[in-house]
């Protein structure tokens, strides 16, 4: 093998579309994935994430568009001509076979003797860390044991790719949390390349390696977690991803921005001279002092706290800011530096827009 | 896949689709004889004469009616008629030829169809008579709604009908209250004693009544002077054997509702009275009118309790009896018998109606309701079921009395010389043993089918167009009464050009009649666990590179095996009590044990029917106590993991 043949891409995906009647699922979606990459298909409930993993696992082919794994094109096989393995959101564990037969439903029928079958799923149970718990039925264990045992099944033929369809959503918050890191640190000791899908921007921003925004079946944006969230490609990926303060407003000459009567610095803004448009900022983005100390720098504003929230590790301020026409503002304060200047509601202070952080988007782009 | 669904597909077309077509067909196929293709001459000694056509021979002297011209297949008309003056001795010499291919006449019993001039001396013209031209047309409807004596039998049957669905409903809604809404005792038992009748023939009450209020029943002087032979005994006879149905709905219906409706009519302070009205008479609506309309079919519908117990009082599925086996009239008995679907049909549709938006409020998460004791209710509830049972247990016994009783009513010892079946004429033990064959045959092969089937229709990926068409398929069975199906069968199989005639006659078209017959509640209760499954095994299966057949063999069957065992003995009753679909088809070798019941009451052997009938209620007693020990025994090992 040449060097550039190992560099290709492990999953190409070319100018997928979906039809289900009429309706359009997917449109025109084209990325690659490389080899062991852990890759989230992240957009809100019904933009097509299931459709697009569904697709490239063969259970429901594309109406157009290839895709090939590996550098074979896969784009007509049926899934079991296919290398993958995959977990539902429901598990489809067998009710009526335990564990171990569970896990060992893809080694049967493959020749192996049953010696090597045997140590192969206690080697599986052993990795999603429920060993010794072969000989009980699927309604017997919880649901992040149920999950783990999915998990293990689908790795049992040692696919090449592995498909995850909403695995966590039907755990509760803390099992979810721990869970997702297990997935992460499996993956990454297989090293099998991943695609999971979620509706979770948390959860895609903490384990993926690169995340794909989807919206109404296309592709919204394909990077990695700090640059969909430091970088959106459009309102939808700022707004879906993460929280923004947006104001509507237009761009007096490049890098400013003007709405209502107030003018910010904005240095990244691509929005043209005379062009309408929406700025965006984050709650962690805007800087508050004490009015006697603000640091000097544009986009400085006096503020009021209108309501604290506590959320344990921050507080979330609500701001009244009569000099950006009564806008309501929410900002995030760490509680040490809360704690410093003595907070509290109804406190006059100083906010900043921090003008790096800003984020413009010319009207009718997102 | 796809070839499977199509077998399966093709299936139910041979079975249903296609005899019901060629009965409609059928019942559109009219014989009339047309004098106008018909020329004849005269030659009285001067010559031959003009040529005339029989039309206008009879126009003149009116020798045959419309209805002796509107005809059966075997009708002959003798040319004779045409000419009154006709007298085999005289030296007249006649012509006739036929003018039109398809009118044809015999001389004796030489079939002329050629177009030349016939030439016959008197006494020959004697043998020569015309037969009739097949026709397509509505003329046997009009023919059906112009006799008087057939047409009745539609009043005769709306009124039976009625009447037994009234009263029917009415004490199964008595009955699915009590047992839903009090705190008696013996609740299990109750259940288990009004589902008897399920396991009997229909016609088995008709007997039952016959020794109670007959010409020498026990108590003939409870019905003051009047005939249970008519309608009350019909209407008695199907009160108890639709009760299962009409229980089974309405205790469902009653099982869902909402008992925060009821807190919330107890909090407004609503008598006992007025909760009934305003809440538990609502919520189960929709289950009394399904129950009314099934009843409603089943009675219409049934043949065998008429037949037994009817008297001189026509029903129309009585007819299409008389019509076929008596007149041997196959044109009118398709005719009655698509008059027979459209109650069927009507009630079919607005069940399925009802069953969805039952369904619906189903959905709407609503608490269970738990009765609370409540002293004076639970016991006029526990005396209401006792009555019940009384009703049911009764019949039953004075069937195995009379079973038992030696020469009835003279000789009132015990004997099993009634059992002696191979004395009698309808089949005798044999009869017992086909039956036996058969329901074991539609237990496993049509549990077989019908679940393959239902797992296609669920389980498959795309070619949604087939799966609804097969869908559809499924379900039209239950809107076909079983003499409709019977019927359609032999107008299918029994056709010479098909293939398949050879099956006809045999045990193979029986055991297909009566899968079909019975196809789409099994169909339903295998859609309802193959629903339960999770959508995406087949998905992870193939990802596992594992066949569709490995999947189904260890999972998908294992996991529905409660409704593969449930489906299959409810095949084995039904193969085993059902007289009407099977009464045109079965033959000499294949004679059925609920058959037999009927010809030996025809006969006049009426306590060696009974005592066929108790052997069916004890062989589906038994196969009801094995599915229970299946279920409970060896599912208890398949089924471990259900056990948290
Ligand atoms: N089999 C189907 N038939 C018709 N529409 C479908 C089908 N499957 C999905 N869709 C539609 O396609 C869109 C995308 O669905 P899906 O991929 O499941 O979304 P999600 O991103 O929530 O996983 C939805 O609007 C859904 O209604
Ligand atoms: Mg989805």
């Amino acid at each position: 093998m040449t060097q550039l043949e190992t560099a290709a891409p492990f999953l190409v995906i070319r100018n997928l579309t979906k039809k289900f009647g009429q309706f359009t699922a997917l449109q025109d979606v084209s990325f690659d994935i490389d080899e062991s990459e852990f890759v989230c298909f992240l957009g809100p409930s019904g933009c097509g994430k299931t459709t697009l993993l569904r697709a490239i696992a063969g259970l429901d082919i594309q109406t157009s568009g290839t895709v090939l794994q590996a550098g074979r094109d896969i784009s007509a096989l049926p899934p079991a001509e296919r290398d993958f393995g995959i977990v539902f959101q429901s598990y489809a564990l067998f009710p009526n076979l335990t564990i171990y037969k569970n896990v060992a439903y893809g080694l049967e029928n493959t020749r192996r003797p049953a010696a090597e079958i045997k140590a192969r799923v206690a080697e599986l149970l052993d990795l999603v860390g429920l060993p010794e718990q072969g000989t009980k039925y699927p309604a017997q264990l919880s649901g992040g044991q149920q999950q783990r045992v999915a998990l293990a099944r689908a790795l049992a033929t040692s696919p090449g790719l592995l498909l995850l369809d909403e695995p966590l959503s039907a755990l509760d918050a803390k099992v979810r949390v721990r869970l997702r890191h297990e997935i992460k640190s499996l993956q990454e000791r297989l090293g099998v390349t991943t695609i999971m899908v979620t509706h979770d921007q948390e959860e895609a921003l903490a384990v993926a390696d690169r995340i794909v925004v989807m919206n109404h079946g296309v592709i919204e944006q394909l990077g990695t977690p700090q640059e969909i969230y430091r970088e959106p490609a459009s309102l939808f990926v700022a707004d879906f991803i993460g929280e923004t303060n947006q104001f509507e407003g237009s761009a007096p000459a490049p890098g400013r921005f003007t709405f209502a009567g107030v003018d910010l610095t904005c240095p990244a803004s691509t929005i043209g001279a005379g062009e309408k448009g929406v700025i965006v900022v984050r709650p962690e983005d805007i800087v508050l002092s004490q009015i006697s100390d603000a640091p000097a720098g544009p986009n400085h504003f006096p503020a009021r706290v209108k309501e604290l929230e506590f959320l344990g590790n921050n507080w979330r301020v609500h701001l009244d800011c009569p000099a950006l026409k009564g806008a309501e503002l929410t900002a995030n304060i760490s509680i040490n530096r809360a704690r410093a200047f003595s907070f509290a509601t109804n406190m006059e202070i100083s906010i900043q827009l921090v003008p790096e952080r800003l984020r413009a988007f010319a009207a009718g782009t997102g | 896949m796809r070839a499977f669904m199509l077998i399966v597909a093709l299936y139910l077309l041979a079975t249903l689709a296609f005899p019901l077509g060629a009965m409609f067909f059928k019942s559109l196929t009219t014989y009339r004889v047309d004098l106008t293709l018909f020329e004849f001459q005269v030659d009285a000694g001067g010559g031959w004469g003009p040529v005339a056509t029989g039309e206008a021979l009879n126009a003149k002297i009116k020798a045959f009616d419309a209805d002796d011209l509107a005809a059966t297949s075997d009708t002959r008309l003798a040319a004779t008629k045409l000419f009154p003056d006709f007298s085999f001795l005289a030296p007249t010499k006649y012509r006739i030829r036929s003018t039109a291919p398809e009118a044809v006449f015999l001389f004796g019993s030489e079939r002329v169809a050629d177009p030349d001039w016939h030439e016959y001396s008197g006494n020959d013209f004697r043998r020569v008579v015309m037969r009739p031209v097949l026709d397509q047309g509505f003329g046997n409807y009009v023919r059906y709604f112009s006799t008087p004596s057939l047409f009745y039998s539609i009043h005769n049957s709306l009124y039976i009908a009625t009447v037994s669905t009234i009263i029917t409903v009415t004490i199964a809604f008595g009955l699915a209250y009590a047992l839903t809404r009090s705190c008696m005792p013996l609740k299990g038992m109750f259940r288990l004693i009004v589902m008897i009748p399920i396991l009997v023939p229909s016609l088995l009450p008709g007997i039952a009544l016959v020794y109670l209020f007959g010409n020498q029943g026990v108590i003939k002087g409870a019905l003051m002077g009047e005939s249970i032979y008519g309608p009350i005994g019909i209407v008695i006879g199907s009160v108890f054997f639709t009760l299962p149905h009409a229980f089974i709905i309405i205790q469902t219906a009653l099982y869902i509702a909402d008992a925060r409706l009821y807190e919330a009519a107890a909090s407004l302070r609503a008598s006992r009275w007025k909760t009934f009205y305003t809440v538990t008479l609502p919520g189960a609506r929709f289950g009394l009118i399904s129950a009314a309309f099934v009843v409603f079919t089943l009675v219409i519908t049934d043949f065998g309790l008429p037949k037994v117990i009817g008297g001189k009082f026509n029903v129309l599925a009585v007819d299409v009896y008389k019509q076929v086996i008596g007149q041997q009239n196959f044109e009118m008995g398709a005719v009655v018998s698509v008059i027979l679907l459209v109650p069927a049909l009507v009630a079919f549709t607005v069940d399925r109606l009802m069953q969805r938006r039952q369904v619906a409020l189903l959905t709407a998460r609503s608490v269970a309701f738990e009765a609370k004791p409540h002293r004076n209710f639970d016991m006029v509830c526990l005396g209401y079921c006792l009555l019940v049972t009384v009703f049911v247990v009764g019949l039953l016994a004075m069937c195995q009395y009379a079973a038992l009783v030696k020469f009835w009513p003279y000789d009132l010892t015990l004997s099993f010389k009634n059992f002696n079946f191979d004395r009698m004429d309808g089949g005798g033990w044999d009869s017992y043993w086909n039956s036996i064959h058969l329901a074991l045959l539609t237990a496993t092969l049509g549990t077989g089918v019908i679940f393959c089937g239902a797992y296609l229709v669920e389980k498959m990926q795309g070619f949604d167009t087939g799966r609804g068409v097969f869908q559809f398929f499924a379900m039209m069975p239950m809107a076909v009464p079983g003499l409709v199906l019977g019927l359609a069968y032999i107008f299918f199989f029994n056709n010479p050009a098909n293939p398949l005639n050879g099956i006809y006659g045999t045990m193979t078209i029986l055991v297909i009649c009566t899968v079909t017959h019975f196809y789409t509640v099994g169909h339903l209760t295998a859609l309802t666990a193959l629903k339960q499954m999770d959508r995406e095994f087949e998905a992870v299966s193939a990802s596992l590179k594992q066949p569709v057949w490995r999947l189904f063999g260890r999972v998908t069957v294992p996991v529905c095996m409660p409704a593969i065992l449930d489906i299959s003995v409810y095949m084995f009753v039904n193969a085993m009590t059902t007289v009407s679909a099977v009464i045109f088809l079965y033959s000499p070798d294949t004679a059925l044990a609920a058959v037999a019941v009927l010809n030996m009451d025809d006969a006049g052997d009426i306590a060696p029917a009974a005592a066929m009938g108790m052997m069916i209620f004890y062989t589906n007693a038994f196969a009801r106590l094995v599915h229970l020990g299946l279920s409970r025994g060896v599912l208890s090992r398949t089924q471990a993991w259900r056990k948290r």
